[in-house]
C-alpha cells in the first residue's frame, strides 16, 4: 500500500510538472502552426513577460496598491508589453522576410531571442525577482487511504488549471471565430489565404500576440516556482522534447506530450534513479523524445508527413 | 451581387486593363510586353501552350507577382505594387492550378474563410461570440449555405476537404472564391484533371456564375472545346508574348495560334 501511494504521488507530481512544460510548449505550437516558424524566442518571451509583470507589480505595491490590484495592473502592463513585442517582431523581422524559407526564419528568431533577452534585462533589471502569485504550500490528499497522504503542490494545480483554460479557450477561438478560421487558413496555405484577403502581416501579429500571452500565463506559474530570473529562458529546452513527443503542429499534442514527458521523468527518477544515479529527470524527457522520433517522427499528434518522390 | 467598393463599372466597359506588362525572373522573361483588357460581364479566356506565361499573367493580376514594367488598371484605378490581399479587397478572387484549399478544414469552413473580408466585427466581439458577432456569423453562414446549394455540395459540407475527390475539391475552391462576391473571378485551369462529366458540371457552374451573379470571369484552360464554348473573347500567349486576341472564331483561324499549338517546320 505504501508503494502504491508513493507511485501515485510521483505520477501526480509528474503529470502536473508536465502540464507546466506544456504551457511553454503551447507558445511554440501556435507560432509553428500558423507560420511554419520554429520560434526559438519563446523562452525569452516567458522571461520578458515575467519581468514586466513582476517589476510593475512590485512598483504598484510600493505605490500603496493592494496586492491583487497591483497584480491586475501588472498583468495588463505585461500583456501590453507582449503586444508591442509582437508588433515589433512582425514589423521589423518577419514582415521583411515574407516568403523566405523556414530555416531563414528560424535563424531570425534566434536573433530575436538575444534582442528580447537583452532588452528585457535592460528595461526591467537582471536580478532574481520573487513572485508570489500562487500559494507555495501543498495539499495532502487521501490521508485516510495512505499513510502521510499524497502530496500535491498547490502551484502545480493552479498551473494545470491555467493550462486547461488556455487549451479550451484556444480550441474554441480557432474553431468558431473569423480570426481563428483565418489562422487555420494561413497555417494550411499561405497563397490561398492571401487570395481571399487575409493579410499575413496581421495574422502573424495576432499569432505572436497570442504566443506572448501564453508566455505571460507560463511566467506567472514558473515565476512563482523559480522566481523571475534569466534561467527561466532555459524552459524552452524543456519544451523541446515535449514538442517532439506531441508533434509540432498540435495543441492537444503539446498537452499530452507534456504529460508524458513530466510523468516519464519523475517516474524514471523515482524508480531508475537509485540504480543508475540521480538526476535522471533532467534528461529522461529527451530519451522519450528520441524514442518517439524513431517510431513516429511527426510526433504522436503531428500531421503525417507524406513526401512525394 | 454588389461591387465591394470603388467606382462602379457598367457592363461592357473595361473592368481591368493590362498595358505593356513585362515580368522577368532573372534572365527568363515570363511575360513580355503584353496588353489586353477584360470587360465587365464577359468570360475572357487566356490560352497558350505550356510555359506560355498564362499563370504568371494571372499572378500579376492578383498581386502575387509584381511586373517590372507596364501598368494594370482595375475599375479605372491604376495600381503600382499591390499585394494579394489588397487585390482581394478590391474585388478580385481566384482559384489555383493545383487546388489550394485549407486541407485540414471542412468544406463549409473553407467557404466561410472566403467571407473573411465581409465580416467586420472586431476580435473582442469574436472572442465572446455573442451579440453582434454571433449575428454576423449566422448571417454569413446563411450566405455560404446558398453558395453550397448553388454548387450542389450539400452532402459534403462537413467533410474535411483533403478527403474529397479532386473534382469536388475544385468545386469547393470555386465556392470559396464565390463567397468573396468578387467583381472579377480568376480561374486557373478549373477543369484540369477532370473527366467529361465533371467538366460539363464545372462549365455549367462557370456559365451560371457569369449569368446569375454577373461576375466577370477570366480563365485559363487547356481544353479547347471548353474554351471555345464558354468564352466571349480569347487572348493567346506563347513564350510570354501575346500572339492573338479576339473572339473564339477569330482565334481559331489565326495562323500564329495554329503554329504555336501544332509547331512549325523549321
Amino acid at each position: 500500500m505504501i508503494a502504491f501511494g508513493q507511485f501515485l504521488e510521483v505520477l501526480l507530481s509528474g503529470l502536473l510538472a508536465g502540464v507546466l512544460y506544456s504551457l511553454v510548449a503551447l507558445g511554440f505550437v501556435l507560432i509553428y502552426k500558423a507560420s511554419g516558424v520554429f520560434n526559438f524566442a519563446q523562452g525569452a518571451m516567458v522571461l520578458l513577460a515575467g519581468l514586466a509583470l513582476v517589476r510593475c507589480l512590485n512598483f504598484m505595491v510600493a505605490q500603496g496598491f493592494s496586492f491583487w490590484g497591483a497584480a491586475v495592473i501588472g498583468l495588463l502592463f505585461s500583456a501590453a508589453i507582449m503586444a508591442v513585442t509582437a508588433w515589433l517582431v512582425e514589423r521589423f523581422v518577419l514582415g521583411p522576410l515574407l516568403n523566405q524559407d523556414g530555416l531563414t526564419l528560424f535563424m531570425a528568431t534566434i536573433g530575436v531571442t538575444f534582442m528580447i533577452e537583452g532588452g528585457a534585462q535592460m528595461l526591467f533589471g537582471a536580478e532574481v525577482y520573487p513572485l508570489q502569485f500562487f500559494p507555495g504550500d501543498a495539499w495532502f490528499l487521501f490521508e485516510n487511504a495512505f499513510p502521510g497522504g499524497i502530496l500535491m503542490s498547490k502551484i502545480d494545480v493552479f498551473g494545470g488549471f491555467i493550462a486547461a483554460v488556455l487549451v479550451v479557450g484556444l480550441a474554441l477561438f480557432f474553431q468558431y471565430t473569423k480570426t481563428g478560421r483565418a489562422l487555420r487558413a494561413v497555417a494550411d496555405d499561405h497563397a490561398a489565404a492571401q487570395s481571399v484577403g487575409i493579410s499575413l502581416n496581421w495574422i502573424w501579429f495576432i499569432v505572436w500576440l497570442v504566443a506572448g500571452l501564453v508566455a505571460l500565463a507560463a511566467s506567472t506559474v514558473w515565476g512563482t516556482k523559480l522566481g523571475v530570473q534569466f534561467s527561466i529562458t532555459f524552459l524552452a529546452l524543456k519544451a523541446l522534447p515535449v514538442l517532439i513527443i506531441g508533434g509540432f503542429t498540435s495543441v492537444p499534442g503539446a498537452i499530452v506530450g507534456g504529460l508524458i514527458a513530466g510523468a516519464g521523468e519523475k517516474i524514471a527518477e523515482a524508480y531508475l534513479g537509485p540504480y543508475i544515479g540521480g538526476g535522471i529527470e533532467y534528461w529522461f524527457a529527451y530519451v522519450l523524445a528520441l524514442v518517439v522520433l524513431l517510431m513516429r517522427p511527426q510526433g504522436l499528434f503531428g500531421e503525417r508527413i507524406i513526401e512525394r518522390v | 451581387m454588389r461591387a465591394p467598393g470603388g467606382p462602379d463599372v457598367a457592363v461592357g466597359d473595361v473592368l481591368l486593363s493590362v498595358e505593356a506588362v513585362s515580368l522577368a525572373f532573372g534572365g527568363v522573361k515570363a511575360v513580355n510586353d503584353v496588353s489586353f483588357d477584360i470587360r465587365k460581364g464577359e468570360i475572357r479566356a487566356i490560352i497558350g501552350p505550356n510555359g506560355a506565361g498564362k499563370t504568371s499573367m494571372l499572378n500579376v493580376i492578383n498581386g502575387f507577382y509584381h511586373p517590372q514594367e507596364g501598368r494594370i488598371t482595375f475599375k479605372g484605378e491604376a495600381r503600382s505594387r499591390m499585394r494579394p490581399h489588397d487585390a482581394a479587397h478590391g474585388g478580385i478572387a481566384r482559384t489555383f492550378q493545383n487546388v489550394a484549399l485549407f486541407k485540414g478544414m471542412s468544406a463549409l469552413d473553407n467557404i466561410m474563410v472566403g467571407r473573411t473580408l465581409k465580416m467586420h466585427r472586431g476580435i473582442g466581439w469574436q472572442l465572446m461570440r455573442w451579440g453582434p458577432a454571433l449575428k454576423e456569423e449566422v448571417e454569413h453562414r446563411h450566405r455560404v449555405e446558398e453558395i453550397i446549394d448553388f454548387l450542389q455540395i450539400q452532402a459534403i459540407r462537413k467533410v474535411q476537404v483533403a478527403r474529397l475527390p479532386y473534382g469536388l475539391q475544385k468545386r469547393v475552391e470555386l465556392g470559396r472564391a464565390l463567397a468573396m462576391e468578387p467583381d472579377l473571378l480568376l480561374l486557373d485551369e478549373p477543369m484540369a484533371g477532370m473527366n467529361m462529366e465533371e467538366k460539363e458540371d464545372m462549365s455549367r457552374f462557370v456559365l451560371d456564375v457569369n449569368s446569375h451573379y454577373g461576375t466577370t470571369i477570366a480563365l485559363i484552360e487547356h481544353d479547347m472545346g471548353v474554351v471555345m464554348d464558354l468564352s466571349d473573347r480569347v487572348v493567346v500567349l506563347d513564350h510570354g508574348i501575346k500572339i492573338a486576341d479576339g473572339t473564339p472564331d477569330q482565334v481559331k483561324g489565326n495562323q500564329a495560334v495554329i503554329d504555336a499549338y501544332l509547331g512549325v517546320a523549321h
